[in-house]
């Protein structure tokens, strides 16, 4: 598994008001397959998704991935961490299914038929074969997430992290969701409010108010967090 | 949804033309509808449009679709030839408008964004020696097609929660809001676009 290192990491947002701080000394190793980021809203946990994959940089303090510094060496780190937002609709870039899948893949410099090859077996692997040619916009919300996350696994990153890929998702969807998350060779670093999809990881972190409070099995996480909030 | 300028699948003779020679064919014969000057003229360049998209197997109500966005400008426009001018005129003018959108949309409808991107990125090639990246020009305009939709339905949905909360029809209600929605989203798509590699 890659190896994350989150090492005296804080990270402020700048505003017009001025710099509010978004997370607070942070030091953690992640090496686990599957790990957990719970918190309540404005805890800093999408922050620190953020940070995996150097799309912001730490204010204070160093994140690497497998050695590479997100901070020098982001463009390497993106190739090996992959991104899943919670709204499809922003991180579908193109207008129709197949040509989105195919987007991901120019940075890889594969030729067409390569292309053609990883795209017709995420097509599949995800059941969007029927949809190959649709407008990326009419599909359901379900197959929407499924795209995004079909566009960020055909380029065959080593770390995944998902920033509540659930959170538009009805019962079903996020059934299916947990199991493709579920049957992923990749390394999972998920934030979310759903606790059925993190219930089989083997770690958890949760986040308040811009700190990690405590780290974990989630079992032990999801009771330490309601004690925070609720 | 809109299904403006939308892709749709297909495996007619006009579907499988490269896009660069659509293209080419779609400017030649920008250029010479100023031949077109009759009213049977017109008709004839409307059916022969028409038949093309029966070749393309492009259903009518799509066809339909394309012609309505234009219909605000194009309604105007003939009563203004018709009052300055006369009704050939007018017929001229209107009539060979709507060909030309219907032709540039059988064109956008029978061929993937990504064809049309790759044209355009093969024809701004020179302009690379004054310093511009002609993938970045095409992927300018898959965004700029990918976003037709999406601005589409911000405003329906600001629409709808107007509605819903019985504000009233304010230009400014309603622009506001759908101008705040469409930046928050290119923000959140120029960080999917570094997210998926585009910095590289």
């Amino acid at each position: 598994m890659p190896v994350i290192d989150v090492s005296g990491v804080s990270h402020d947002y700048r505003l017009n008001t001025g710099a509010h701080p978004a997370l607070r000394d942070l030091d953690v190793r992640l090496t686990e397959s599957r790990v957990a980021v719970l918190g309540a809203n404005g805890s800093g946990k999408s922050t620190f998704a953020r940070l995996l994959n150097g799309l912001i940089v730490p204010t204070t303090g160093h994140v690497t991935v497998d050695g590479l510094d997100t901070a020098k060496d982001g463009k390497e780190v993106r190739r090996r961490v992959g991104f899943c937002f919670t709204d499809p609709d922003a991180q579908i870039l193109m207008p129709t299914v197949e040509e989105d899948l195919a987007f991901g893949l120019r940075r890889h410099k594969l030729d067409k038929g390569q292309v053609a090859e990883r795209v017709e077996a995420a097509l599949v692997r995800f059941g969007l074969v029927d949809h190959r040619d649709h407008p990326a916009h009419l599909l359901s919300g379900g197959q929407k997430q499924l795209l995004a996350l079909a566009a960020v696994l055909v380029t065959e990153p080593a770390v995944l992290v998902m920033d509540e890929p659930a959170t538009l998702l009805d019962l079903a969807n996020t059934e299916r969701m947990r199991l493709l998350v579920e049957a992923l060779d990749q390394q999972v670093i998920l934030v979310t409010h759903h606790f059925d999809l993190v219930a089989s990881f083997e770690r958890a972190l949760v986040f308040h108010e811009t700190r990690l409070v405590f780290d974990g099995p989630p079992a032990d996480a999801v009771e330490a967090y309601r004690r925070l909030v609720l | 949804m809109t299904t403006i300028g939308l892709y749709v699948p297909g495996r007619s003779v006009i579907h499988r033309l490269p896009a660069g020679w659509k293209l080419a064919l779609l400017v030649i014969t920008a250029a010479a509808s100023a031949l077109v000057r009759t009213p049977v003229a017109v008709a004839a360049s409307l059916l022969a449009v028409l038949l093309l998209f029966a070749v393309a197997r492009v259903g009518w109500r799509t066809v339909l679709a394309q012609v309505r966005p234009v219909l605000w400008f194009a309604v105007p426009l003939f009563a203004f030839h018709l009052v300055v001018s006369d009704w050939r005129r007018a017929v001229q003018v209107v009539g060979v408008l709507l060909a030309l959108v219907l032709l540039a949309a059988l064109v956008s409808l029978t061929t993937k964004v990504s064809d049309l991107c790759d044209v355009v990125v093969r024809a701004a090639g020179p302009l690379r020696r004054v310093g511009l990246e002609p993938e970045r020009l095409g992927l300018l305009v898959a965004l700029g097609i990918r976003a037709v939709p999406v601005m589409v339905t911000i405003a329906h949905e600001v629409r709808d929660a107007q509605r819903a909360r019985g504000a009233s029809a304010s230009p400014a209600a309603y622009v506001l809001p759908i101008v705040l929605r469409a930046l928050r989203h290119a923000d959140r798509q120029a960080e999917a676009l570094v997210a998926r590699g585009l910095d590289d």
